[in-house]
């Protein structure tokens, strides 16, 4: 499934375009950095309620497909700013991580019917 | 091709320019088209030092080789050195101080991070003299 077509199924609120036709192949949810950074895999959606700066570097270097804001986190001025140098989508939702998670793998099983 | 050599200043008192020398590293590896597994894991080890050299040495530096069948990286620093490096490697041991938790790290990860991602990883410090980590990641081509 394409990162515009999951922003469609789960009504994402679009705060930065990036790549939509990117292949999401999964999902990890999480806030700690270093957790993300070990344990995402690359394609996946990353749902977090972080809202600073290191999100656009974690993201990027970690190689995720998109970023999802979760329970309607408002991204921080600093971040904002950084949106434009990623190659991935940046979302948001004000849906909890549990939930967007719960979805998002509905959304991928049905890819695979 | 010869041995591409990249040296960078890791400043100290920025947090937001933290992550700015991993970025070019992984833009200039893009960009000689090695293979995306072997960007992710570069990406990610030197990241975490960035990020190390930033929160608990005040800064340093950064050099990266990069040759067709590896990358390594030195992160060197002047900053307190490690007093238990075996305490320090261990999953979810962090002395990050509250401000720097606040913005999503101090889960204790990093330097196990580091380890799981390269090929060779070897940190030489001292105590009140400062840091290196050394880390190389071998190329395998078709990854
Ligand atoms: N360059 C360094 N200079 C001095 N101390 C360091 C350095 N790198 C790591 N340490 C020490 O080792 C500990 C563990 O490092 P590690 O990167 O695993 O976790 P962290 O940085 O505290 O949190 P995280 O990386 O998960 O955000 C640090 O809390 C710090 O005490
Ligand atoms: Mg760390």
């Amino acid at each position: 499934m394409k990162v515009n077509e999951l922003a469609e199924g789960l009504s994402l609120e679009c705060l930065y375009e990036g790549d939509g036709e990117r292949e999401v192949e999964g999902c990890y949810c999480g806030d700690l950095l270093s957790w993300v950074m070990g344990r995402a895999s690359a394609g996946d959606a990353w749902v977090t309620i972080m809202s600073n700066v290191n999100v656009a570097a974690v993201a990027a270097l970690a190689d995720v497909a998109c970023v999802i804001l979760a329970e309607g986190v408002e991204p921080d001025e600093a971040l904002r700013g950084r949106f434009e140098r990623l190659d991935c989508a940046v979302f948001r939702s004000g849906m909890a991580a549990y939930e967007l998670a719960w979805r998002i793998h509905g959304l991928l099983e049905g890819r695979q019917e | 091709m010869d041995a591409l050599k990249l040296h960078y200043d890791v400043d100290g008192e920025d947090f937001s320019a933290a992550g700015e020398a991993s970025s070019n590293v992984k833009k200039v590896l893009r960009q000689l088209g090695f293979p995306q597994e072997a960007i992710r894991r570069t990406a990610i080890c030197m990241y975490e030092g960035e990020i190390n050299v930033v929160i608990h040495a005040g800064g340093g530096f950064a050099d990266v080789t990069v040759e067709p069948e590896r990358i390594t990286i030195v992160l060197t620093d002047h900053g307190p050195g490690i007093p238990d490096v075996e305490k320090a490697m261990s999953e979810g041991w962090s002395t990050a101080p509250t401000k720097v938790r606040e913005l999503g790290f101090g889960a204790g990860m990093g330097l196990p991070n580091m380890k799981r991602y390269s090929d060779e990883f070897r940190i030489d410090t001292t105590v009140g003299v400062g840091t290196t980590v050394t880390m190389t990641v071998n190329v395998t081509q078709g990854q």
